[in-house]
């Protein structure tokens, strides 16, 4: 019930539909909650992850809020109730050490890398990153701002090849859709993305001595309510069963 | 002065209560806005380029929004007000549907429908080589498809509420019906039109969801001030808050002014017939 509240409080900052349920249930069953923030592109593997738990752990029930993972800083910072935070780079999970939110030192779960995602079947026949500065190609990148935009920047340069991109979009799902819907011939995401996206879109390798690598680190936040359920799901996930389920979405193992 | 006191003794008591409430609920926000700005670095993250490039964008867009929410919104509500058709009602939901559709879905839907790939849109790429997305002509339609509806609720319901006789005497005096739309009906709706228009203003200015969906994110081209603000609160939240106090200061400045130019204070009026 004292959680209940919490969770409450918690929806003017998270996403409301997931930790709305956690009350409705709450009323019927003893299990302790236990509010996973992890990044966006982790949404799927966590899910199926979250099952893998729930059925050695049944007496925790998990509630996920996946969001951007520099959103996610901003809402644990300002009270969210969250007891594990997963974020998909090194920056965002530093901010949140600088403002002393953490238990614990963070753990690396995972890594991912990047590839030109293009229209299916790959029309055009983008074969590299230099035919990305062809000037009659759409190409959109992610901003700055975000994981996959400081990674593509990074690709860029290793292979040394200046492309002038269309928008820089704020998230890298915006760069997805851009390509699914036809409007971009070409972007540069997150191999899980690709994955992710299936038959929408296509997948163009980019070479390992060029590519980027980007870590995916996870940890105990300090207000956590449930530290026992927190770090029990911590090794799950870093656990040969944590870690096949991620590599079955195109993550690195760390 | 007279005036005010009679017209706060009149005000029930819970009512005054409840509208104070309303009050610091808008205005606490803004307070805490201000109460966090970095005001000693404010003037370097307002006079920065990037930024006065998305506040000139974004006033241009905004207003070309207006125009053509204007240009096409005005013989809308006419046609909705006073034209009798089947399924009428169906076509007034859907003229206003962007009202209530999130916005980022909105942008989706115009791809669908303007994109390379769309409806329409495939054969303005292919006949005239006309692209719409990641382009500024992007960015007016995507505020427009989301700012138009306010100005049709607004002059559709003037319409409606307006004395049909007077047109009909118009009419009945040899005016040409364009002569009497123009002479009689606009006149006679112009404070609505002019609040309706104010209304699609604001909501173009603020519009972020559907433009970078449709248009894009691209400095000088598609940046926007809320998408600035959006993008700068995730690594430099200091500068987020102060473009996005520039934003507003715009906006009330504009509000403020357009309501004591055109609605000649039309609030005071109000009072002023409430207590007499």
């Amino acid at each position: 019930m004292r959680r209940c509240r919490l969770t409450l409080t918690g929806m003017a900052l998270a996403v409301p539909s997931m930790l709305g349920t956690a009350c409705a249930d709450d009323a019927n069953t003893d299990k302790a909650v236990l509010a996973v923030f992890a990044a966006s592109s982790l949404t799927d593997a966590f899910v199926e992850i979250g099952e893998a738990f729930a059925v050695q752990h049944p007496d925790v029930r998990i509630v996920f809020n996946f969001a951007g993972s520099g959103e996610l800083v901003t809402q644990i910072t300002q009270g969210a109730p969250a007891d594990v935070f997963a974020s998909a780079d090194d920056s965002n999970m530093s901010r949140l050490i600088d403002a002393a939110e953490i238990a614990g030192d963070p753990r690396v779960i995972a890594r991912n890398t990047f590839q030109i995602i293009v229209e299916p079947g790959n029309p055009l026949g983008i074969a590299n990153l230099a035919d990305l500065a062809d000037p009659e190609l759409l190409v959109v990148l992610c901003a700055d701002t975000v994981p996959c935009g400081q990674g593509a920047r990074t690709v860029l340069s290793n292979a040394g090849v200046v492309v002038t991109p269309k928008s820089l979009e704020d998230k890298v799902k915006g760069v997805v859709t851009k390509v699914t819907t036809g409007e971009a011939d070409a972007g540069i995401v997150f191999v899980t993305d690709v994955i992710a996206a299936g038959d929408d879109a296509t997948g163009v390798e980019i070479p390992a001595d060029v590519n980027a690598l980007s870590n995916y680190p996870i940890v105990e936040t300090k207000a956590a309510s449930n530290a026992e359920a927190a770090q029990a799901f911590i090794e799950f996930v870093a656990s040969d069963e944590g870690q096949a389920i991620l590599a079955s979405y195109g993550f690195l193992a760390p | 002065m007279s005036n005010d006191r009679r017209t706060r003794s009149a005000l029930p008591v819970p009512a005054l209560v409840l509208a104070i409430i309303a009050v610091s609920f808008f205005a606490l926000p803004l307070i805490g806005l201000l109460w966090r700005a970095p005001w000693s670095r404010a003037a370097d993250y307002i006079s920065d380029d990037a930024s006065l490039t998305a506040l000139k964008l974004s006033l241009i867009c905004s207003l070309w929004a207006t125009a053509l929410s204007v240009l096409f919104g005005v013989p809308l509500a006419w046609l909705l007000a006073r034209v009798q058709f089947p399924g009428r009602g169906a076509v007034r939901a859907l003229c206003t549907l962007s009202m209530v559709l999130p916005p980022v879905v909105g942008g989706v839907a115009l791809f669908f429908a303007l994109g390379r790939r769309g409806i329409v849109g495939q054969y303005l790429d292919r006949w005239f080589d006309l692209r719409l997305p990641f382009t500024t002509a992007g960015v007016v339609l995507a505020q427009t498809f989301v700012a138009m509806p306010f100005l049709v609720v607004t002059v559709e319901a003037a319409l409606r509420q307006l004395d049909g006789r007077l047109e009909d005497a118009s009419r009945t005096l040899g005016a040409s019906p364009w002569y009497t739309f123009r002479r009689v009906t606009l006149p006679a709706i112009r404070p609505a039109l002019i609040a309706g228009a104010v209304l699609s203003w604001a909501r173009a200015l603020g519009e972020f969801g559907a433009t970078i969906t449709f248009a894009g994110n691209f400095p000088g081209t598609t940046q926007t001030m809320p998408i600035a603000v959006y993008l700068s609160l995730e690594t430099n939240p200091e500068k987020a808050i102060v473009l996005a106090l520039v934003l507003i200061a715009v906006s009330f400045a504009v509000l403020i002014g357009l309501r004591d130019r055109w609605l000649g204070g039309g609030g005071e009026r109000g009072t002023s017939r409430v207590t007499s």
